[in-house]
């Protein structure tokens, strides 16, 4: 296959993992809004700490692992049809996710590069960095709820990708032309891509605090759906937890390459400045949660502050400002 | 910063975090190291010297630490907002022209310098201070905790999160004996003493929190050890030129606070060729994707010359310093000969881009040896002339020099340098004034051609078109402590992750029938691990299975709450129940 070939798949492969995320998003939303209700037996929930040991041994795909554990024993007739969105959901994630690799794939390919050079490509992988964290999460915490919520986000960036960002495949330019393009720009991708799910685990845990606080959380409701608050607590800390380290390595990187490429390892560049407020406000959030015993609202707070920051570090101080890291 | 994250008991956390569980009752008292400034006791009536210790204990508390890091996070901010005078000193006149009601109050708050602002060294330098102030406590008692003896056993084992209790034939003394065997081959630090073994382990969590903090210390002295003692500068380079590290080759010249001008080593570099390659075919045609420059340098006037390949990311280490390619332009060469018929100039004219895609770009050429008038031209090169669609104009179709055409514009009179006063290379000065246009003195030229001045004023010649690179020499004296710092740093956070501080305590009575009763209690910052079970499976001995699912009741009676802990216990291994959907 030729490189055009290869850089038209990409774009078709675009268009594909957005279709399936989007009714994977939809078969989410279902069955947060109308699925299994979990609250319903702790019978269940045993039930599906079983399924889960057992699918780690069969080694199936997270899907079967959700799905089974949907239709899990004690509701065989009802529980069976309304499970069917939960493994829907799953199943189109899944393959929008493998769209979304190959997408990335064969980008690379017909450019013969990284597939994070500009950024369209940049926000690409951003997006499957946050759906690939969602997919461990899910399989590890079973924290399918943040499905409907990760493919929101990932289908408002891959929107935003295709309508704004488009940019048609590329040498890259010689000031990208390093290696340290696949440790730097991927740690800061991957570190990304696992504070959104945080974050949106985070907005999760103040809605349902919040719900909670005005006198409950409707019986049935989608926030009845979700889990505890502390749960969601925890699932943020966690991701951070991983997240973090990653995003420090991305910035020292950063920093031997600017040494490399500008001469100097830090100059105050917008970009830089910015990935230096988002590192504080995680670590301030880090440094809350396991020293001030801040747990709950205030560090929760802290966490969306920096979430915030990585938001504007990616639009903001790319399309406002200019310095270094305008590659757009 | 983040220290072991866990979720057992925030007291259990606490009590490592002081260092004060040693002393404490098996780590559950409160920490009195890290409380916030509220619960300081504020001094009444006990003088200067008391609300100086207030202050430092205020100064040096975690709370006050992360607030002052907040504010440099949020003092670096206006830096990305506003244009800064070190980075872009013409975008900072722009502003000021544009905002001149605003600029001059944004100046008053140093917001064109926002680094070398006093607030915002004010910021950082009682960040420092209160980091040492409460780092190096910490690590003093960090040490002393590592020395000191695993606190003594509490009284009931059975009330720790994870415990285990069974019995055996073998008499207090083996068990206990066996006990310190078993945990020191688990690199515990094992006391045995009134009848329990107490062991400690993880200390490195701690330290490498310490690590972590003291690296970010050293950071900080790194930074400022290259502001204070590195230099910067940038050159230009025509090919065919050559360049020696003097403060008077420097088209700008940045030194460090304490850097004297004759510590600049004496290398020397010479560029031969430098090549731009484009792409030349689709939609980003023009677009480069190479940049090369061969230069040959010395580290010294005397030493042996040296070539190098110097490219984007591909620096140059030259006598301490770093050489670095940063753009490149053209300079066509250009040879006036003035009225009597004698070369008044003859040189490569570095131009500036006038714009990035297909770098058209502009520049002077200066004769004041011109007699009987000094000459002056104004010129627009095109790498690659075009007709525009329109017919009308030119313009540069790509960047690469395919079909280079000058333009030029002819000036006599006086240029102006005989007054001493200092003046661009890219600018003409006094057109209109003392420079005047000469009449019909545009004139379209192609490599090779020649230009007469009408009245016999001179000719201009266009010889050809050379290249030439901008490059920026450093030297910071800070940067291999500043990345060994940052290393350090990561290390130490990850460590801080990773480790956690655990406790185990074994405890040997006798009990009924001559048999002896081997209690066992743990406590991990964080959450429970399955290790605890594999050290009680190893201090039973062959034979018996840790206690897992049911463990406790069957093989002998117990109390209630121990029950009912081993039964918390029994997660599937490495699942974590916490994590579990619950409502």
């Amino acid at each position: 296959m030729g490189d055009a070939d290869l850089a038209n798949l990409s774009d078709k492969l675009m268009l594909t993992t957005v279709v399936l995320y989007i009714i994977a998003l939809f078969a989410y939303a279902a069955d947060l809004g109308f699925g299994r209700r979990r609250s319903a037996a702790l019978v269940a929930e045993k039930a599906e700490a079983k399924v889960l040991v057992g699918a780690g041994a069969a080694a199936p795909t997270p899907a079967e692992g959700a799905a089974e554990e949907a239709a899990a024993p004690g509701r065989p007739d009802g529980g069976r049809r309304q499970a069917d969105w939960a493994r829907l959901g799953v199943v189109l994630n899944l393959l929008g996710w493998a769209a979304h690799l190959g997408m990335l794939v064969t980008r690379g390919l017909s450019a013969d590069r990284w597939p994070w050079a500009n950024m369209y490509e940049f926000l690409a992988a951003i997006a499957f960095a946050a759906v690939t964290a969602f997919l461990v999460v899910m399989w590890r915490y079973q924290a399918r709820f943040l499905g409907a919520f990760v493919m929101v986000a990932a289908v408002v960036a891959l929107g935003i990708d295709n309508l704004w960002l488009y940019d048609s495949v590329g040498p890259v330019s010689p000031a990208l032309n390093s290696y340290w393009i696949a440790i730097h720009v991927t740690a800061a991708i991957t570190a990304t891509g696992a504070f959104t799910v945080a974050g949106a685990a985070t907005i999760l845990y103040l809605v349902k605090s919040r719900a909670q606080e005005r006198g409950g959380v409707a019986e049935g409701g989608v926030l009845a759906r979700i889990p505890a608050v502390e749960a969601l607590d925890r699932l943020c800390l966690r991701v951070t937890m991983f997240a973090f380290p990653i995003w420090t390595a991305a910035i020292i990187m950063g920093a031997i390459w600017a040494d490399e490429a500008w001469g100097r390892y830090w100059g105050w560049d917008p970009k830089e400045t910015w990935s230096f407020v988002i590192w504080i406000g995680y670590a301030a959030y880090l440094h809350a949660r396991s020293t001030a015993g801040w747990k709950g609202r205030k560090a929760a707070i802290l966490s969306l502050i920096a979430f915030a920051a990585l938001l504007f570090n990616f639009f903001g101080v790319n399309y406002m400002f200019s310095g270094l890291h305008s590659y757009a | 910063m983040g220290e072991t994250t866990d979720e057992i008991t925030d007291e259990a956390i606490a009590a490592a975090e002081g260092a004060e569980a040693a002393e404490g009752e098996a780590g559950t008292r409160a920490p009195t190291a890290r409380q916030a400034p509220g619960e300081v006791p504020r001094p009444t009536g006990i003088g200067p010297l008391g609300w100086l210790r207030w202050g430092w204990r205020q100064l040096t508390t975690m709370r006050t630490a992360l607030i002052l890091l907040f504010l440099v996070a949020l003092g670096a901010v206006p830096s990305s907002i506003f244009p800064q005078r070190d980075q872009a000193p013409e975008k900072v006149a722009k502003y000021v022209e544009d905002h001149k009601t605003l600029a001059p109050w944004l100046d008053r708050f140093s917001l064109f310098d926002v680094f070398s602002a006093p607030w915002f060294a004010a910021i950082y330098i009682l960040l420092f201070v209160s980091l040492a102030g409460c780092v190096v406590p910490r690590a003093v008692k960090h040490y002393r905790s590592m020395r000191a003896r695993p606190p003594a056993a509490p009284r009931n084992l059975g009330r720790l999160p994870q415990s285990a209790s069974y019995e055996t034939d073998d008499a207090p003394e083996d068990v206990l004996a066996e006990a310190r065997r078993v945990l020191r081959g688990r690199r515990f630090r094992v006391d045995v003493s009134g009848g329990a073994a107490s062991a400690e382990k993880g200390y490195l969590g701690e330290t490498g929190n310490l690590l972590f903090h003291l690296a970010l210390l050293a950071l900080l002295f790194a930074l400022g050890l290259g502001n204070l003692f590195g230099y910067r500068g940038n050159i230009l380079l025509t090919e065919g030129k050559s360049f020696a590290n003097s403060l008077s080759q420097y088209d700008d010249f940045k030194p460090g606070r304490a850097f004297g001008g004759d510590d600049l080593s004496p290398f020397s570099i010479t560029l031969d060729d430098f090549t731009a390659t484009y792409e030349t075919k689709g939609d980003k045609r023009g677009q480069a994707t190479d940049f090369h420059a061969k230069i040959r340098y010395r580290n010294s006037p005397g030493a042996k010359e040296k070539s190098w390949d110097l490219r984007l990311n591909h620096p140059l280490k030259v006598g301490g310093a770093k050489l670095y390619l940063l753009g490149h332009g053209y300079a066509p060469v250009f040879t006036v000969r003035d009225g009597k018929g004698n070369i008044a100039f003859q040189d490569a004219v570095p131009f500036l881009p006038m714009e990035p895609r297909n770098l058209t770009s502009e520049g002077v050429i200066k004769a004041p040896d011109a007699e009987p008038e000094q000459l002056a031209f104004y010129a627009i090169l095109w790498p690659t002339a075009m007709a525009s669609e329109d017919r009308k104009q030119i313009v540069s179709a790509f960047p690469g020099p395919i079909r280079p055409v000058v333009t030029i514009s002819s000036f006599k009179g006086d240029i102006g340098l005989d007054s001493g006063t200092p003046q661009s290379v890219y600018k003409l000065e006094g057109v209109g004034k003392t420079l005047q246009p000469v009449k019909d003195g545009q004139k379209l030229l192609e490599p090779g051609e020649s230009f007469k001045l009408p009245g016999n004023a001179g000719t201009i010649t266009f010889d050809g078109l050379r290249e030439y690179t901008t490059m920026s020499v450093n030297r910071d004296p800070g940067r291999l402590p500043a990345l060994v710092a940052a290393v350090l740093a990561v290390l130490g956070v990850a460590t801080s992750f990773m480790v956690r501080r655990r406790r185990v305590w074994v405890r040997a009575s006798a009990g009924k029938g001559g048999r002896t009763v081997v209690e066992v209690g743990g406590l991990t910052l964080g959450n429970p691990t399955s290790e605890f079970d594999d050290i009680v499976t190893a201090l039973r001995g062959p034979g018996h299975e840790a206690p897992e699912a049911e463990p406790a009741p069957e093989n002998e009676p117990q109390n209630e709450p121990e029950t009912a802990e081993t039964e918390a216990e029994a997660g599937p291994a490495g699942h974590d129940p916490d994590t579990e959907p619950k409502e």
